[in-house]
């Protein structure tokens, strides 16, 4: 029977493809817990003034999705708004404050000066004192009117919370489908808000630990296509990609240096799992790491001097971190049975893992600060934490029955989205840095 | 080697061909083949020993040691269990009789934990397995280990029912 089905692994080996084609399904995305304390907001449907014909879902709708998603925002319903004033002189400020909103946001789509593209142009006020918070314009290419919509959520979000926004982000998954024989592994990349996904990688054998390059355009992930692991590097927009480390033992789970220039890997050629750095330049490989137990799980400090990692040198697995350059280990999380791979916050000052107690599994943050654990979810068999670029909400994997689906929780635990693709077994969530 | 490894594409083309006339002609199994009727013929003229572990017959012998190919582990334990060191035992000796085997062992792990740390529990599984292995007599050379951490399961179920039969090592023969 095993010989039989390292065959029919070899076969579907054989039968491997690569290649961009758009997947089918399309995550949709809820909010399961909400925030009390919502800003009331108006995004009144922009005016749209360029030569062609308007999307179907207008600029005005995706940023109020976006808001209303994050869990801080409760945007007005388009039908709900019984004035729909396209410049500031229009705004008659009474009717929105009977209309109980707090923030008010009109725009216009023109065709862009330069021939192709759109300009979004667009102001907010404050509905009480009547003050213009905001007042820009967004330029995009002829086929990004979303992105540029996801945009002017960011600049919202920003000017109202203080923090930038993370809207016009994407995600990268590992979507699993099919039964037995005829599981198919895709790496897929979506906008943040699940729209246009694209299937960076499919294969019959397991793919995980997809890792964003810094500047958002390249993956680097394992791939079991050779029959053992591997890591390669892929540019998302055209797919070229390079194999990094198919050697004897494990290769897994890489990691982008902040500056982009080094992977920090798992390699388990001297017998067991180390941590080792990959200059991408040069090929120089370093070991970090130097210890019979498992070290993986390798992730960088923003500043990139310090590599926090998962270990079970103490018994059970535990984050260390370790001078990127090299040197001692030392233990970080001092509290519970099991915490691993760890994703740490863009301030530095937290880290994200995946926390064991007995048979659940639930996200929480270490605040390295102060040493102090605080669950986030509730579990029970939550791993893979990704912080978003803004440190707002932490995307993670989670379980519905025997089904794979992600979920985020604020980076405060106050609000949670349930974020489900059609159909599937999805795991692995990476979070993009902000896309320029 | 190459042979072994020809003779595995032939075999994984014949397996296609077969899978894809099961598809399309249902009816298919009335009719016995002839080199199914020639291994009836040996097996039941000579039985083997089931005791004999240089014995490749046994391998499909129900009643051998060497029928049995998957070894089973505590949650996070990578120890062989005293129940299944007699089987990794019947494994040894007969890879140290045949010069040509090549054995992959093949860890696995629960979904219980993070995929990554599973993969290197995986190889500490398969680690443990070969190193019973060498000492009963197989040369280093004929033993590979692969992990695929969780990412095989043999069952999908979330509990200890479902989960103790994927904390797993597979001794896969890719030659005898």
């Amino acid at each position: 029977m095993t010989v039989t089905d390292t065959m029919k692994r070899l076969l579907l080996a054989l039968l491997f493809i690569t290649g961009a084609s758009a997947a089918q399904a399309r995550l949709e995305i809820e909010i399961v817990q909400g925030n009390a304390a919502q800003l009331p907001i108006a995004v009144v449907p922009f005016q749209w003034r360029a030569a062609g014909q308007p999307p179907i879902t207008g600029v005005a709708s995706v940023v109020s999705d976006d808001l209303y998603r994050s869990g801080l925002f409760a945007p007005m319903d388009e039908k709900d708004m019984v004035d729909r004033p396209v410049d500031a002189e229009s705004i008659k400020f009474g009717t929105w404050r009977l209309l109980k909103t707090d923030y008010i946001v009109i725009g216009q789509v023109n065709d862009s000066p330069s021939g192709s593209g759109f300009d979004i142009v667009y102001q907010m006020f404050d509905v009480h004192t009547q003050e213009r918070l905001l007042s820009q314009i967004t330029s995009v290419g002829p086929g990004d009117l979303r992105f540029g919509a996801h945009r002017v959520a960011d600049a919202i979000y920003e000017k109202l919370t203080g923090v930038p926004g993370a809207f016009a982000t994407r995600i990268a998954y590992v979507s699993a489908t099919g039964e037995g024989d005829s599981l198919q592994y895709e790496l897929v990349v979506a906008d943040a808000d699940g729209f246009n996904p694209i299937t960076v990688v499919g294969s019959p054998e397991p793919l995980l630990s997809p890792s964003w390059s810094p500047d958002g355009e390249k993956l680097a992930y394992v791939s079991f296509e050779q029959g053992n692991s591997a890591i390669y590097v892929q540019e998302v927009a055209t797919g070229a990609r390079e194999l990094v480390s198919s050697g004897k033992g494990i290769n897994g789970a890489p990691a982008f240096s902040p500056d982009g220039t080094k992977i920090a890997l798992t390699l388990s050629r001297t017998g067991n799992p180390e941590i080792y750095v990959r200059d991408l330049r040069t090929n120089d490989t370093r070991q970090l790491t130097q210890h019979w137990a498992i070290d993986t799980e390798p992730t960088w400090s923003p500043d990139g001097r310090t590599i926090y990692f998962t270990s079970d040198r103490g018994g059970r697995p535990q984050i260390y971190q370790v001078p990127a350059s090299g040197g001692t280990a030392e233990r970080v999380t001092r509290e519970g049975d099991y915490n691993a791979r760890a994703s740490v916050a863009p301030d530095g000052r937290s880290i994200a893992i995946a926390n064991g107690r007995g048979n659940e599994y639930r996200i929480a943050v270490w605040e390295l600060d102060h040493g102090r654990l605080r669950i986030l979810t509730p579990g029970v068999l939550d791993e893979s934490p990704s912080f978003a670029p803004n440190g707002s909400m932490i995307l993670y994997a989670t379980r519905e029955g025997s089904r794979g689906v992600l979920s985020a929780v604020s980076a405060d635990g106050n609000v949670r989205q349930r974020i489900i693709l059609s159909e599937g077994d999805v795991r692995e969530p990476a979070w993009s840095p902000v896309i320029r | 080697m190459k042979i072994a490894l020809r003779l595995l594409l032939a075999l994984a083309v014949a397996f296609a061909v077969s899978a894809c006339r099961k598809d399309t002609q249902p009816v298919e199994d009335t009719t016995p083949t002839p080199v199914e009727d020639t291994t009836e013929d040996v097996t039941t003229s000579a039985a083997p020993d089931p005791r004999d572990y240089t014995d490749a017959r046994n391998f499909d012998n129900p009643e051998s040691l060497l029928s049995k190919r998957v070894v089973y582990f505590d949650f996070d334990k990578s120890e062989v269990k005293a129940e299944y060191r007699s089987i990794v035992a019947a494994h040894a000796a007969y890879i140290a009789s045949s010069s040509s085997a090549q054995v992959t062992l093949e860890g696995h792990a629960d979904e219980r934990g993070t995929r990554e740390y599973n993969l290197g529990l995986g190889e500490r599984r398969g680690n443990s397995v070969n190193g019973l292995l060498s000492a009963g007599g197989a040369r280093g050379g004929q033993l590979d280990v692969v992990s695929y951490g969780e990412e095989r399961p043999i069952c999908r179920v979330s509990d200890e029912d479902c989960w103790w039969k994927n904390r797993r090592v597979e001794i896969v023969y890719t030659a005898r």
